[in-house]
């Protein structure tokens, strides 16, 4: 919990949540995704990307994730996207050419956001104070 | 549009036939407690007569990924010899709190915590290496985790061949309906890797995917 302040000037407690989207994560490179969403989220904060990483980034935060784990301090990360989708052209599947479509992702404090439910098309997940 | 199919089948074969390696090698992949090393200790003894690691209730007991080499199944009338590689259970967290409360004293549980992020990173690189996989998931778990939509994510990228093992369908909760559903545009195989149950049949669906 911090307490922060509104656009409006008000003083509130909460947890801060950052929605980004697709245009800024088109302009940044892998590294600086995952480096964008570990700061972000060892700073408390929750990040829903508009549209999510892909399968290589995915696997690359998790491998980057592993290296800041430290007892008692940062245990991970909690992230949770839509399975993603192939788009296929008919040339595309001539030259066996796949073309992944990355989806919606929301990715917080492991102790903070909990996944209640989720299936190909809802996530429904809990964010505590802590 | 037949010609194209044709043609196109024609020279997939014939390059297959050119550069086809001798040996697949693949990985067995999944979260923590699939069963994973349950799975691969049930193929290298039933094909080799040996063992691949321990297995336990405590999650991350595999926390180096192990290969063994030159493994060949044969069955339905197809055989295919492969590298298998037994990794640790993928995740997204470790906390260190999660092995205390299976009995472990703080500073056995937060060593353990070192090695298992070590393993993941491990399990994470050899994603590079591999010509196909084997996904264990647990039967009785909801199947849309993000270590699942990761490795298959990853295999789908890539055009590499991957096969589900829907795995604890032994224990009366399990629903490898459920997976099937999840994940349709891939083979899936129900298994017990405990007690062999429906094992035969995975190894019809290795020989063909993998051969």
């Amino acid at each position: 919990m911090k307490r922060l302040q509104t656009i409006s000037g008000d003083i509130m407690i909460g947890v801060q949540m950052d929605l980004i989207s697709e245009d800024k994560l088109s302009r940044l490179t892998a590294m600086e995704k995952i480096r964008m969403i570990l700061d972000g989220v060892k700073e408390g904060k929750i990040l829903v990307l508009e549209r999510g990483l892909t399968p290589s980034e995915e696997a690359k935060l998790i491998e980057m994730t592993m290296t800041e784990i430290t007892p008692d301090e940062f245990a991970g990360i909690e992230i949770e996207s839509y399975p993603s989708k192939k788009n296929q052209k008919l040339l595309d599947k001539l030259f066996r050419k796949t073309v992944i479509r990355t989806r919606l992702t929301v990715i917080g404090p492991a102790n903070q956001l909990k996944t209640l439910k989720k299936d190909r098309d809802l996530i429904s997940a809990l964010v505590s104070s802590q | 549009m037949g010609l194209i199919k044709k043609v196109k089948k024609n020279l997939s074969s014939v390059f297959k036939s050119i550069f086809k390696k001798k040996v697949a090698r693949i990985g067995i992949y999944g979260p923590p407690n699939a069963g994973k090393t349950t799975l691969a200790n049930r193929i290298i003894r039933d094909w080799t007569g040996d063992a691949m690691g321990a297995v336990s209730e405590v999650p991350h007991e595999t926390r180096r990924a192990r290969r063994r080499e030159g493994v060949t199944i044969e069955s339905n009338g197809s055989k295919v010899t492969l590298d298998i590689v037994d990794t640790p259970g993928l995740a997204t967290k470790i906390d260190f709190h999660d092995f205390m409360a299976h009995g472990l004293e703080e500073e056995e549980a937060k060593r353990r915590a070192k090695e298992a992020t070590e393993g993941i990173i491990e399990a994470v690189k050899w994603l590079e290496d591999l010509d196909g996989v084997i996904l264990v998931m647990d039967a009785t778990e909801d199947p849309f985790t993000q270590v699942n939509v990761t490795v298959i994510g990853n295999m789908e990228a890539r055009n590499l061949p991957l096969l589900i093992a829907a795995n604890k369908i032994d224990l009366p909760e399990s629903s490898p309906a459920r997976i099937r559903s999840a994940f349709p545009q891939h083979p899936m195989v129900p298994i017990s890797a405990l007690n062999g149950q429906n094992i035969d049949t995975l190894y019809e669906e290795i020989a063909d995917h993998f051969g």
